[in-house]
């Protein structure tokens, strides 16, 4: 596979500049290492500067309701395991309007690799405070600055029992783009919140906000990415250090395992003899 | 006796629903028809609920309004069940069960609370007990119930089986033969036969269909479908999956159908109006959806466990913007069954949603049914499109005649398949164009309705040759119009009833009603809703309604006096 496999021709929509280039840049570089054909990848999104990505790669693409991604990807997954399934959403997207999506397809643990391009901030609306505001951003709604606590969602997805939780930058495509293989190849929900700066409407957290603070955690030689507890402390760090890189791995089964799903889904023909079923109504 | 009625009563928790499915499977296998209702209080335990068992020689489908026989497990509401006799009727009861309630006339008093303590050491065999007292109070021979009761605890072992045959074998022997006897049908009733309630009916015609994704939250009246379709998936290779919420269930159901599985979700009123944007969506993207909303009361929480038709406003026009759609309203078990297979063969060629509306009262309602065939319903699973209908590269939403794009199924085409929730062009990308969006606009709602008018399933009617008036129903309510048609008939009524009311058959519904002088709609609603659709479809305004909205259905004496009330005030 070449990048110009994964190359799509439609007009892209984004700022000048936008941390989603960085994004679709390593996922484009992450699909032609991977291996696959675009149709037998499948990328679901939902509303949002971000949930545009699907359009801007060779790929089928399912890009549904705002906060919906997730229900459609993980059905979609069961229905035909033999997709890679990648969901590309938002911070607003994923923690806000799909905020109990994003608790519950966790714990369903579908084999899909989700990808939040957290620019702290609900871009496509123009400005207004995302559930990862930083507390003080004042915005056009928050006038007086956000008093809201922001949400964390690294720690939330470990305490909810994630297999693989990831944090990369949009500035550092490379690592980004190895991030999302091993997301992909981790058999499970796979969590990759991405720091993606907006150059419109956050004007705290920019790229050379998110650089300064970028703590990668393979310079660690004694970081365990097997340690819950561990994963955890560094899944709650935000300030002067943001952790990069695999926070937590875990190998556990997944939905199919537990389901029993068969290899093929549920793409063949049903069984239709019922006659053993009409005996419960005789 | 050519009918009986029964209606037993007590606490939630005290096994209502086993005991009136085995009297009423006794009463099948013996040759008779039945028709039984629910009526249960929103609780796990306590309260008081009751099932109404009508038995009679020729096939039933409604409730009537008195009992014959009203059996009481619990003596605290009484009174309210006292009024439900008929002139003949007898009230059975244990007075010990509410601290030696006074006997009062009409009433036989049996202790079977001590019958059952008698024969299996346990007071809890009472539901047996009674099922014994009944079947010999109306002259059932005691191997109907003894079959019957195998079947019932067939899956609980033999000894639990054993006791409650000597329940009510005890409960059997101690009753003296009271007159409440029943003569053989005739013709004699065909065997075997089904004792089926609408949702298991959609579930066995989604089954037939070859759905293998359903998704769910729980809400009442619709669980039991979840319930049973968990309880049969395994062996058929489906996944039963509860959702987080009703968005989830209808997003879940369109990731797998668009993935290329048959794919239903259920709900009620409350659930339906969660799924709303799934339904648009469903509309937008083309995505074929199928969602069976069994209504009951609103607004808001209503009433969980009891029955009305006030979401056929909802469904018809639930989901934002405009697309084409259909709604389906069976108003038998058979129907329940045929039109669940036939919601997924038209979602599925039209690439829409499809919802199916039923309530509490068809959904729950038993009734004896002939043996359904899945045959007669069309299952499919994901295939590629045919390769002459498609133009490479492929566009999910390439503009054709009939407003139906082939479609592609993600890795069963050797392209790639977009989709979007957004106004996109004929590849499936987001679009702002003007020409586009009308283009779309026209695919999606008025090519693809053109279609479905034409293949619009028309109103059923019954007796209306000879009519003046016509009886104007949708849904569960079939039964007891029909029933009341048929005894007023020498006041020459007929009826119509409408197995879909979206798109509405409005050409078929003109040319059935032209040479009809009047039109009542009955609704079991406090609006009127079809009627009002009626008069918006076809510009025909029905001279009167007939609705109720009290939580229960209407039962054939009650809907019979209001039909005849207002024939009256007409002349
Ligand atoms: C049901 C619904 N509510 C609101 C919106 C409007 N809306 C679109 S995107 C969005 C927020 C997007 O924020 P985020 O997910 O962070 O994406 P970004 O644009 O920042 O990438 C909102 C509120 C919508 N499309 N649908
Ligand atoms: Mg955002």
């Amino acid at each position: 596979m070449e990048i110009s496999d994964f190359q799509s021709n439609d007009e892209n929509a984004w700022c000048q500049g936008c941390g989603n280039f960085g994004i679709l840049n390593a996922l484009q570089k992450t699909l032609v290492q991977y291996g696959k054909k675009p149709q037998e990848i499948f990328l679901v999104s939902g509303i949002g500067q971000a949930a545009k990505l699907p359009h801007y790669i060779k790929a089928n693409c399912f890009n549904g309701l705002h906060g919906r991604a997730l229900p459609a990807a993980v059905a979609a997954k069961i229905t035909n395991p033999r997709l890679t399934v990648i969901v590309t959403t938002g911070d607003g997207d994923c923690y806000g309007e799909g905020g109990n999506h994003f608790i519950h397809n966790i714990r369903r643990n579908v084999d899909i690799t989700v990808i939040v391009h957290n620019n702290q901030i609900y871009g496509l609306t123009k400005g207004q405070a995302s559930p990862t505001t930083d507390r003080g951003y004042q915005t056009s709604v928050q006038t007086g600055g956000v008093i809201l606590e922001p949400f964390h969602a690294l720690p939330v997805a470990l305490v909810l029992g994630a297999g693989f939780v990831a944090r990369g930058f949009s500035g550092d495509t490379a690592h980004l783009s190895e991030l999302i293989l091993k997301g992909i190849q981790h058999k499970g929900f796979s969590l990759i919140e991405v720091l993606q700066p907006c150059v419109t409407f956050n004007k705290l957290n920019t790229f050379s906000w998110y650089k300064k603070r970028s703590d990668y955690l393979h310079h660690d030689k004694e970081y365990d990415t097997g340690n819950k507890n561990l994963a955890l402390t560094k899944a709650l760090e935000w300030g002067d250090k943001i952790p990069l890189g695999v926070i937590y791995e875990e190998k556990k089964p997944c939905y199919a395992d537990l389901a029993l799903l068969p290899e093929d889904g549920l793409m063949g023909r049903s069984a239709r003899d019922m006659s053993v079923l009409w005996d419960d109504f005789l | 006796m050519d009918e009986i009625n029964l209606r037993v009563c007590g606490q939630a928790g005290q096994g209502l629903q086993v005991l009136g499915t085995a009297l009423g499977r006794a009463y099948k296998n013996a040759g008779r028809h039945v028709f039984m209702i629910q009526d249960n209080m929103s609780r796990i335990r306590g309260g008081n609920n009751f099932f109404q068992l009508r038995v009679s020689q020729a096939p039933v489908s409604a409730p009537r309004q008195k009992a014959d026989i009203v059996a009481a497990l619990d003596l605290d509401s009484i009174d309210s069940h006292r009024k439900a006799l008929n002139e003949k009727g007898r009230l059975i009861l244990d007075a010990k069960a509410g601290g030696d309630a006074p006997v009062q006339e009409k009433e036989i008093n049996i202790p079977f609370y001590e019958i059952s303590k008698n024969a299996c050491g346990d007071k809890r065999f009472v539901n047996s007990v009674l099922l014994g007292i009944l079947a010999r109070m109306t002259g059932l021979l005691f191997e109907s119930v003894e079959s019957s009761l195998v079947k019932a605890f067939s899956s609980k072992g033999e000894s639990v089986i054993q006791k409650n045959l000597q329940a009510a074998r005890a409960g059997y022997d101690h009753t003296p033969g009271v007159g409440f006897s029943m003569s053989e049908s005739n013709p004699p009733v065909s065997q075997p036969r089904l004792l089926m309630n609408g949702n298991e009916a959609m579930v066995m015609g989604a089954m037939a269909a070859g759905c293998r994704f359903y998704t769910a939250y729980p809400m009442s009246p619709s669980t039991s479908i979840m319930t049973l379709l968990a309880r049969y998936a395994k062996p058929y290779g489906m996944i039963v999956e509860q959702a987080e919420d009703e968005i989830s269930a209808v997003n879940m159901a369109l990731g797998a159908s668009f993935a290329g599985a048959r794919s239903l979700t259920s709900t009620s009123g409350g659930g339906f109006c969660l799924m709303t944007e799934g339904v648009s969506l469903s509309g937008m993207t083309e995505t074929p959806l199928v969602i069976i909303n069994a209504q009951r009361p609103g607004p808001a929480t209503g009433f969980p466990t009891r029955t009305e038709q006030s979401d056929l406003d909802l469904v018809i026009h639930g989901g934002h913007g405009e697309f084409a759609k259909m709604v389906l309203a069976p108003g038998t078990i058979e129907e329940a069954f045929l039109l669940t297979g036939y919601a997924f063969q038209m979602a599925e060629k039209y690439q829409i949603p499809v919802i199916i509306l039923t309530d509490q009262y068809l959904a729950e309602s038993q009734i004896d049914t002939e043996p359904l065939d899945i045959n007669r319903i069309k299952a499919a699973h994901a295939q590629p499109p045919a390769e002459a209908d498609l133009v490479h590269p492929y566009k999910r939403y390439a503009l054709t005649e009939s407003g139906v794009s082939p479609r592609g199924i993600p890795s069963l085409i050797n392209e790639v398949v977009y989709a979007d929730s957004d106004e996109h062009t004929e590849e499936g990308h987001i679009t702002e164009s003007a020409d586009t969006r009308v283009r779309m606009v026209e695919k999606r709602y008025h090519k693809k309705t053109a279609s479905l008018l034409k293949e619009t399933m028309k109103p059923k009617s019954f007796q209306s040759h000879e009519a003046d008036t016509l009886l104007v129903g949708f849904g569960s309510t079939q039964g007891v119009i029909k029933e009341v048609c048929e005894r007023l008939q020498k006041l020459k009524i007929g009826c119509l009833h409408l197995p879909q009311v979206w798109p509405f058959p409005s050409q078929a519904f003109i040319e059935l009603t032209t040479n009809i002088k009047h039109l009542v709609v009955v609704e079991n609603n406090a609006t009127g809703q079809l009627r009002r659709l009626i008069r918006r479809e076809t510009g025909l305004e029905a001279d009167a309604s007939v609705l109720k909205f009290d939580g229960r259905p209407f039962s054939v004496d009650e809907l019979h006096a209001r039909v005849e009330e207002v024939i009256g005030s007409w002349k």
